[in-house]
């Protein structure tokens, strides 16, 4: 069957796609609450103030959440999604937690969708965790060690797939508690975005 | 210099003559705001892994029944001409989505949001916030009450209008069929001076975005209907041990 085109989000998703705690996968204040945080970019390298970007991802364990209420938010069930809106400096953020690798041997990541005024389609990329995990600062004989955490990011199909010099933008930085991944549209450092088997090619 | 309709129907008219696919082409100069905005980077081809091939979850506890009516969400009645939307959500291979979320926002009978950046001098309609959403049905089905949007003015160009269309967001049976697009009504004069509509170059796939009027949705004495029916890509999907387990549990 054909599927329907995309098409932009518009200025005004505000109105329909916006609502209270759509950012707060855990409430900042969660005890292993980690910001995901980055702005996103045009190919003038000027931030881009009306994206929304989607994450959905696996939880610490590694385990996909099966539960609603990514909508009404009742403040302790992880649904693994969320929705954030770019502020006027292209800047937006997740309070979530850190998701585990869903398959042994497989690097944990943020599964990203990025919609803009001006994008006719959506994106779908990955934000990978880097690899000092959170654990190193405050070790303890559970925590993944940085050789098995460097050896997942070396060892990813999709990283070892693409281009050498533009792996890192597939990649978070931590920076304190936070982790910081940056969208580029466009440009010098272009994220890489992804498309998948059977999902018709905007590109063609 | 800012371009004239005439200048963008060239444009169109030449982006027409390059083969194009079912999508938008994200690097269509016409719809300006587009130029900086796309990938220049052909998109990597990757196996969904298996957080990929999930969707989030939706229930009764995200959406209430009456977010689908968008007439009744103030004291008093919406100005325009009341229609019915419906219609069901299909993955690629004509499964039905059930149970996932449908969201829905567009500009009053007048062409303007509820929206503090829609500075076009059309009215407010103090009981219309142009705002709704709906879980599909065991069958796919959505189906939501509104009022017909006006087209509005734009600055792309000079004189720009954009169709009437309501926008959805919709969210397949896993992840990489999430998609945000547009509905439109039969018969806009507007199409073919609209390359936001026009960035699908292929006749076909464009016209998948109008809904047809359908007599049988309409109500008596009350809204005229329309049907839209969303087919999502296929799913690609085998099985994961962790089905297994589900149905087990």
């Amino acid at each position: 069957m054909s599927a329907v085109p995309g098409q932009t989000v518009g200025p005004f998703f505000h109105l329909g796609l916006e609502y209270d705690g759509m950012n707060e996968l855990v409430p900042p204040s969660h005890p292993k609450a980690v910001r995901l945080h980055g702005h996103v970019y045009d190919g003038a390298g000027n931030p881009v103030p009306d994206a929304v970007i989607e994450i959905w991802q696996a939880d610490p364990q590694g385990h996909i959440p099966r539960r609603p209420g990514s909508l009404r938010r009742d403040g302790w069930t992880f649904t693994g999604w969320g929705r954030a809106a770019t502020d006027p400096d292209g800047h937006y953020q997740f309070a979530t937690l850190e998701p585990g690798p869903t398959e042994a041997g497989r690097a944990p990541f943020f599964a990203v969708t990025v919609f803009a005024r001006g994008l006719l389609d959506r994106l779908f990329t990955r934000a990978y965790l880097p690899d000092t995990p959170a654990t190193l600062s405050n070790p303890s004989p559970t925590a993944v060690s940085a050789d098995e955490s460097l050896g997942l990011l070396a060892a990813d199909p999709l990283l070892r797939a693409v281009a050498p010099d533009r792996r890192d933008t597939l990649i978070a930085t931590r920076s304190e508690s936070a982790l910081v991944f940056d969208i580029h549209l466009q440009g010098e450092r272009e994220t890489v975005f992804l498309t998948y088997p059977r999902l018709r090619d905007a590109w063609s | 210099m800012e371009s004239s309709q005439a200048d963008i129907n060239r444009e169109i008219e030449a982006a027409a003559q390059q083969p194009g696919g079912p999508q938008p082409k994200i690097d269509y100069a016409p719809y300006r705001s587009s130029i900086l905005r796309h990938p220049k980077q052909p998109a990597h081809l990757v196996d969904p892994e298996s957080v990929e091939l999930w969707a989030p979850v939706f229930g009764h506890r995200d959406v209430a029944d009456d977010e689908a009516d968008l007439t009744i969400q103030h004291a008093g009645t919406p100005l325009g001409e009341r229609i019915v939307v419906t219609g069901r959500v299909l993955d690629g291979d004509g499964r039905p989505v059930a149970d996932q979320l449908v969201e829905v926002w567009q500009a009053n009978a007048a062409g303007r949001y509820r929206h503090q950046r829609d500075q076009h001098p059309a009215p407010h309609d103090p009981n219309f916030t142009g705002v709704g959403r709906m879980l599909t049905g065991p069958d796919g089905t959505y189906r939501f009450q509104t009022i017909k949007p006006g087209p509005y003015p734009w600055r792309n160009h000079v004189n720009a209008w954009r169709p009437a269309h309501i926008h959805f967001s919709i969210f397949g049976s896993d992840f990489t069929q999430r998609l945000v697009t547009q509905m439109y009504f039969p018969g806009d004069p507007l199409f073919p001076l609209d390359p936001i509509y026009q960035s699908i170059t292929d006749p076909k796939a464009r016209e998948l975005l109008i809904a047809q009027y359908d007599h049988d949705v309409t109500t008596p004495e009350w809204s005229t209907g329309y049907r839209w029916d969303i087919v999502l890509t296929g799913t690609h999907r085998t099985p994961l041990e962790s089905d297994i387990e589900e149905d087990n549990a």
